[in-house]
């Protein structure tokens, strides 16, 4: 018996909609959204703390492995939650499909890029100075 | 297909883009739509700010020789100016974020609770990022 969805039976089965993920983004949005609140907090005030620090101090942060994973987390929560939420954006103002591939393509590349980089520095400070 | 038809199809890429209802100018400002705007502005504003992020902590690990001059550029008034809006947006949006994430718990959608919850976000992003200031800037001390 079918259902009244203009969707053919595959689609429907998929259950994937039109950003071809499902709800998964939405749940992922919220799920980055709840680490960061923690993490943001923590950072905001070490932020702060190392605003007054000196070079040596700022080395020494990062020599504590507690402070270099909080702040390589830090980073991928915030790039991903960033790159969800730009995607988002794109999605709503640019409409055609080449465009609009382009564009997030080229918001996640760039994010992915220059997120590992900076996971790469913190890495550099906490295991080799 | 013939000169004429040609000639509409050029006219038709020439024209200028069909007229649109006026939104902006119509619409009122409202606390609902004014803070879901702010939401995603601040959003963009944050992710820009991530590359400054990105540039201090790789300049300290691999330019350390250049991060005198970072520090001398975040000092800057150039440099404080990106930071103080770079931590209004941060705060507006994590408060405003926190709002979205009760919404999505189904909670707090009657009209007189946005409202309230809109409010409380608004002075609560003055306050916090009056109170960040302070701190760093050594107004205050714990």
């Amino acid at each position: 018996m079918k259902s009244n969805s203009i969707k053919t039976p595959l689609k429907r089965v998929e259950g994937l909609g039109s950003a071809h993920h499902g709800v998964h983004h939405w749940i992922m949005l919220r799920s980055t959204a709840v680490a960061l609140i923690p993490l943001s907090v923590w950072f905001v005030v070490n932020l702060i703390i190392l605003s007054k620090s000196d070079f040596a101090q700022l080395l020494q942060f990062f020599k504590s492995p507690v402070n270099a994973l909080l702040m390589a987390l830090l980073v991928v929560f915030s790039f991903y939650h960033a790159a969800l939420g730009l995607r988002e954006v794109v999605e709503d103002y640019v409409h055609r499909k080449f465009k609009k591939s382009v564009t997030i393509l080229f918001i996640n590349l760039a994010l992915l890029a220059l997120g590992t980089l900076t996971v790469m520095a913190i890495a550099k400070m906490h295991f080799f100075s | 297909m013939n000169s004429q038809s040609t000639a509409s199809v050029e006219a038709l890429k020439a024209r200028r883009p069909r007229p649109l209802s006026p939104h902006l100018q119509v619409y009122s400002w409202l606390i609902t739509n004014t803070l879901s705007i702010l939401h995603r502005l601040t959003g963009v504003a944050i992710s820009v700010g991530l590359l400054y992020l990105s540039a201090w902590l790789v300049i300290a690990a691999y330019y350390p020789e250049y991060y005198e001059d970072f520090t001398n550029f975040a000092g800057s008034p150039v440099g404080i100016f990106i930071l103080g809006g770079w931590s209004l947006a941060f705060n507006y949006h994590f408060l405003n974020g926190i709002r979205h994430l009760f919404w999505d718990l189904g909670k707090g959608f009657e009209l007189k609770n946005v409202t309230k919850s809109g409010i409380a976000v608004v002075i609560g992003t003055l306050i916090l990022t009056a109170a960040e200031w302070a701190f760093g800037l050594g107004y205050i001390n714990i």
